[in-house]
């Protein structure tokens, strides 16, 4: 694996492999001195070209802990916005001998093709409404820490299908690793195409949060993104909650225990109720140290060489 | 410079030589003196005509010129080019118009002629002055915003009533801005879905078309559509034109061969506005150029210099190259099509659509000698950086495309020797 850039560039051993480095990366966390060597003599850069806390953090933290020089560029607002092209761009950066490319665009493809440019490993941290991989890695790492295998799974996404790029991610890496998958949303919020999409991938779909919620055996909210909204996806805020929100009265309808995760930031009181964003089986904490060590085990493995042997 | 075009097979039917006196006239006897072109094995053409070019300049020449453009569309066998009007400044004037003409004859290897804006500054508002640009030396007839959609009904019922005056057509880009959305670059479909890419719906371009048919029908005027691109479209067509309504249309190479499959690496080359659609748009494009329900190949040339195409797909710029590929890629999606059918398409229809009469006339004693001589069993691998054109935008790169423009002839002037500028 040179990039880390679709799910699709995983094998489901190298996804399993990722969770098993992943949970050594975790222990680190707990120890007084977290610092590992491995990526000492390593520059990564950060390059977000869209606005990021906890991504940024994230991927920042987990450089620093594996001992890389790390970098952060807010490229938002600077060099492409004078009219530099996106390629001019990176390769300006890489060539100050980059190891390592951490990008976050709001342009769907952009890290993709970014790629195709530069020597250095590039990881999608995010890119428009395609994909974001560490994320569908976290969150499937998140749940396996809480139902064991995903085998044979439940596993419910409701929300903002069409504008999400964490549904794209993770639809291919739950299903890749056995879940079975529905995905819920109102007609207008439905990816274009996704009856033959979801026919051929291997998941469903439905209107009905209320007919899906007692089935499932977690449930992953998404965020509903006004800012990519250009037009009438839904009459009303009220609306969609009564129609799609995780509601405190529908926590009554899942499982015991049924994990509930959320990528963040949450919208309360939209897509998901105060109730069930703080409730006992909310993961959404959980998903945050997740992902700092599943972020610690991919730029370990893209960026200490021929590693898929696991940590020292 | 008398010519004699010496064997040349007329249409791919009847082989005869052809004669070209100094005037660049074709006549019944050869000339006395004459260059001779061995045209044997050759099918002789009328000289393309591109309904469809954007030549950037001015304000774009580090894209392309129109001394550039034209030496492209020679090399692609044209003799003539209608030279779109969204440039910087805009096309909106007869000055303006005239000043492209006239760099155009400059250049003197292809008729340019000016498109002139429908609207002030492409703004979709005011009719820019319609009127004085068919009255100036440049003789507009054709008038378009293309690059943007004429969507205000009420301005584009007022363009098409004004042209009636002096015969002129309005050449719409069918594009409802709000169906499309204002970031859409990529056929709305299973594709943009997983890839997550703004979709372009095929609705989007036939309610336009639809709307303009059935203002066409009121106004009684003459309306185009330029690059149709979906199987909705091509219905809405036929209805029109059983009806009698005087509605004409275009369709693009690429449109004619690629799918929105290539979309999947994200490569801005392949970003094209409309967007390439599946095959079953291509299919039923195919099938109504052959039939006559669209009229016209243009190859809506679009240049751009490698920085603008250099960004995230969604934020690249529009278009692709086409002009010096155009037949190759007509023969090579439609090989069963007679070549009387590929003159009709892509010479006689287009000028007969833009009111040039000096063009896509038959190849016979009294026409201007625009010809272009083709090797039908040669297949060319194009190289991109072999192109006249100063952009590289080039999707057709490393393909392997039937036939071969081997001479072409400008008003008697060879201005393309052996697949060369000459």
């Amino acid at each position: 694996m040179k990039h880390l850039l679709s799910i699709d560039d995983l094998s489901t051993d190298e996804i399993l492999q990722l969770f098993e480095t992943a949970a050594d990366m975790h222990d680190v966390q707990s120890r007084e001195v977290k610092k590992l060597p491995a990526l000492r003599g390593r520059t990564v850069v950060n390059m977000f070209f869209e606005d990021s806390t906890r991504t940024r953090s994230s991927f920042e933290i987990a450089g620093k802990w594996l001992s890389a020089d790390v970098i952060n560029v807010s490229a938002k607002g600077s060099s492409t916005s004078k009219g530099e092209s996106l390629r001019d761009t990176v390769l300006t950066v890489c060539a100050m001998g980059v190891d390592g490319l951490v990008i976050r665009h709001p342009a769907s493809g952009a890290a993709v093709q970014v790629s195709q440019w530069v020597d250095a490993a590039v990881v999608n941290a995010g890119d428009g409404m395609h994909e974001h991989p560490t994320q569908a890695l976290l969150d499937a790492y998140t749940l396996q820490r809480h139902l064991g295998s995903l085998e044979g799974r439940h596993v419910a996404i409701i929300g903002d299908l069409t504008h999400s790029r964490v549904f794209r991610s993770n639809v291919q890496c739950l299903t890749r690793l056995g879940a079975r998958v529905t995905v819920v949303a109102p007609p207008t919020l439905m990816p274009s195409g996704i009856g033959a999409w979801s026919a051929a991938a291997g998941f469903e779909t439905s209107y009905d949060i209320d007919a899906v919620l007692p089935e499932a055996d977690a449930v992953m909210m998404l965020r509903v993104q006004r800012e990519r909204m250009s037009g009438a996806f839904f009459p009303s805020a009220r609306e969609y909650t009564v129609g799609y929100g995780l509601t405190r009265n529908r926590l009554s309808l899942l499982k015991p225990d049924v994990p509930i995760c959320h990528p963040g930031p949450m919208n309360r009181g939209l897509e998901i109720a105060a109730d069930a964003a703080d409730a006992a089986q909310s993961v959404v904490l959980e998903q945050v140290s997740g992902g700092l060590a599943i972020r610690m085990a991919v730029l370990y493995h893209l960026l200490a060489g021929d590693t898929w042997g696991g940590i020292a | 410079m008398s010519l004699v075009i010496k064997g040349a097979s007329l249409l791919g039917q009847q082989t005869r030589d052809l004669y070209v006196d100094d005037a660049g006239v074709l006549v019944d006897e050869a000339p006395s003196g004459a260059e001779t072109i061995d045209a044997d094995g050759l099918v002789a053409l009328p000289g393309l005509v591109d309904l469809h070019t954007h030549l950037r300049e001015p304000g774009r020449e580090d894209a392309e010129t129109i001394l550039t453009g034209s030496q492209a569309a020679a090399l692609g066998g044209y003799t003539a080019v209608l030279a779109m009007a969204n440039t910087s400044p805009v096309t909106d004037t007869a000055e303006a118009a005239t000043r492209v003409w006239e760099l155009g004859r400059e250049a003197g290897l292809v008729h340019v002629q000016p498109v002139g804006a429908v609207t002030r500054g492409l703004a979709g508002e005011e009719l820019a002055e319609l009127g004085l640009m068919h009255r100036s030396r440049a003789a507009v007839n054709v008038f378009s915003d293309d690059g943007k959609c004429v969507h205000d009904a009420r301005v584009m019922r007022r363009a098409l009533e004004y042209v009636k005056a002096f015969g002129g057509v309005v050449s719409q880009h069918s594009q409802d801005p709000a169906l499309a959305g204002p970031a859409a670059c990529c056929h709305e479909g299973e594709l943009s879905g997983r890839l997550g890419l703004p979709g372009w719906p095929g609705i989007a371009e036939e309610v336009i078309v639809a709307r303009d048919v059935m203002l066409a029908r009121h106004t009684g005027s003459r309306v185009h559509v330029a690059h149709v691109s979906t199987a909705g479209s091509v219905e809405v067509l036929r209805w029109a034109k059983a009806r009698g309504i005087e509605v004409t249309a275009e369709v693009t190479p690429h449109h004619l061969l690629l799918t929105t499959d290539l979309l999947t690496g994200y490569d801005p080359t392949y970003k094209v506005n409309p967007p390439l659609r599946p095959q079953e748009d291509v299919d039923a494009l195919r099938e109504a150029l052959t039939d006559g329900t669209i009229d016209a190949v243009a190859t809506d040339h679009a240049p751009h210099a490698r920085h603008d195409k250099e960004h995230a797909f969604v934020d690249a710029a529009f278009g692709m190259l086409g002009i010096e590929t155009a037949l190759g890629v007509v023969r090579t999606a439609l090989p069963d099509l007679s070549w009387s059918d590929v003159a009709r398409v892509m010479s006689t229809t287009p000028a007969r659509i833009a009111g040039l009469a000096e063009q896509g006339r038959p190849l016979e004693p009294g026409s201007p000698a625009h010809v272009v001589l083709v090797d039908p069993d040669t297949a060319v691998t194009v190289d991109r950086d072999a192109s006249a054109s100063l952009s590289r935008n080039n999707p057709w790169h490393g393909r392997s495309l039937t036939s071969r423009v081997v001479h072409t002839v400008y008003g008697g002037r060879v201005t393309v020797r052996d697949g060369a500028l000459a």
